[in-house]
């Protein structure tokens, strides 16, 4: 990273349900048991350090699993510690951005965290540059396209976010500081494409440039 | 060994329990200073890399919660945000009317680990602590629960005093544990009742994740937690393993208003 912190921290957060596609597909299961009511409050989710994978680098498909989710998303990184941050200035609390790629195993319902399904080894491709916030007028206008073996498969938009960057710092600082390094992926749009082993992910963010994976056999 | 980690006279040093001359409880640092325990601000005896927990991971504490056994272990992450040092001070929001501790076995992860065997877990495994791991139940919502508003808050969860090595402790599975509020015994169980052991756990666990050296695993709490109110002390003990202070601060202490 060229601006400050410099490094990233190894912690990344993502928040579940935060594309309106993805909460519109729920439904009216939305409000249906298990869940008895939509999100209040951000859903967030970890991905841990053993998920981080650089760009180009293989996904490992785990044996019994027929496809994995692409989850393309828009990752924030902080630049300075973030504690209850004010939706006006939030944006100043940013570094830059970069691609996340949140894969997933397909799972349903979101009831518990879903670690086996998302907090595995290299379940987490990050593009391999942080580009600075100055360069990026809108964070909240940004076209976000999936190809997979170069077939376009999902075109997306960070312009309907539920909550907006600005509005998603500012809720989940409310509660939970974020430091200098973290990442925060800021929502997934539905439908995620599916891949197989053998295929080739690439995710384009109009500004950020590509993140591109090629998934294969456990154990291959 | 015992090993804390403390932040004395403008630096952090790694510390060990240390009886004064005075007979009073301190700590001896490794350059050989000896300090009184209520002269140092404890920390996190480690700098955690993923921070895994556990629900549900005593039969009664499941009873009391009115949830069936799970078909897997019930597993969540946190942030370093969350953690706490021995001694500090914990926000309970004003707008709140369920917050409760959790005392729980802490397994600090010391080698790597990917798809161990249960018989050679125990191997991978550098110490332990304790952890209180709060909870604010009024924020649970049914969406990756238990949601990161009720299990991530800065500063509540607890962790230390000390790590404990791995080869002063050697049956984790018969540690008795217990919460004192104020002074009266709330909560008593013992690891023996963990519905998945700690062999269980790192072989469940390093099946899908690779476990690094600095992972913690806070295992699970049994029955008896019970809602903590402004001003209360709250300690958790587990044999062999000493006892964890915290105390339960307001919002005025954080310039909150007391909305949300």
């Amino acid at each position: 990273m060229d601006v400050p912190p410099y490094g990233l921290s190894g912690t990344v957060y993502g928040a579940l349900l935060n594309h309106r596609s993805a909460l519109e597909a729920l439904g009216t299961s939305l409000s249906a048991p298990p869940y008895g009511a939509a999100p209040r409050a951000p859903v967030l989710y970890i991905k841990p350090r053993n998920t981080l994978l650089s760009c180009s680098a293989p996904v490992r498909v785990p044996r019994g699993v027929a496809e994995l989710e692409v989850g393309a998303t828009l990752g924030v990184v902080i630049g300075r510690p973030a504690c209850r941050l004010d939706e006006g200035t939030a944006l100043e609390s940013i570094a830059g951005y970069l691609i996340v790629n949140d894969v997933s195993i397909p799972h349903l319902p979101y009831y518990r965290p879903s670690i086996p399904q998302k907090a595995r080894d290299g379940f987490c491709p990050l593009s391999s540059t942080v580009v600075p916030r100055a360069r990026i007028a809108n964070p909240d206008r940004l076209g976000i396209r999936v190809f997979i073996d170069g077939e376009l498969r999902a075109s997306a938009n960070t312009d309907a976010l539920v909550r907006p960057v600005a509005r998603l710092l500012a809720d989940v600082t409310e509660f939970m500081t974020l430091a200098a390094g973290d990442v925060l992926a800021v929502g997934v749009a539905a439908p995620a494409p599916r891949v197989r082993a053998g295929q080739r992910a690439r995710i384009e963010i109009e500004g950020l440039g590509v993140l591109e994976n090629p998934f294969v056999e456990e154990g291959a | 060994m015992k090993w804390a980690r403390v932040a004395y006279a403008g630096a952090v040093h790694a510390a060990q329990p240390h009886t004064l001359e005075d007979g009073g409880a301190g700590v001896r640092l490794t350059d050989g200073r000896t300090v009184a325990e209520d002269a140092v601000v404890w920390l996190p005896p480690i700098e955690p890399g993923t921070i895994i927990a556990l629900g549900l991971n005593y039969a009664e504490r499941a009873r009391e919660l009115a949830f069936a056994k799970q078909a897997e272990p019930l597993v969540f992450l946190k942030g370093p945000n969350a953690l706490l040092g021995h001694r500090g001070f914990t926000r309970r929001p004003a707008d709140v009317k369920f917050m409760h501790y959790e005392c729980e076995l802490a397994v600090i992860i010391g080698a790597t680990a990917r798809g161990v065997r249960r018989s050679e877990a125990l191997a991978h495994v550098a110490g332990y602590s304790i952890a209180n791991d709060y909870a604010i139940r009024d924020y649970l919502e049914n969406w990756y629960r238990p949601n990161l508003r009720v299990k991530n808050r800065d500063g509540a969860t607890v962790l230390g005093p000390y790590l404990v090595e791995a080869a002063d402790v050697p049956d984790p599975g018969n540690l008795a544990l217990r919460t004192y509020v104020n002074g009266r015994l709330t909560q008593a169980g013992s690891t023996r009742e963990m519905l998945n052991d700690v062999p269980s756990l790192i072989e469940y666990l390093s099946s899908f994740m690779t476990l690094s050296s600095g992972d913690v695993i806070l295992t699970g709490t049994p029955e008896g937690a019970v809602n903590v109110n402004v001003g209360d002390e709250v300690v958790c003990e587990i044999d062999g393993l000493g006892r964890l202070h915290n105390t339960i601060a307001g919002d005025a202490l954080f310039h909150r208003d007391g909305a949300r």
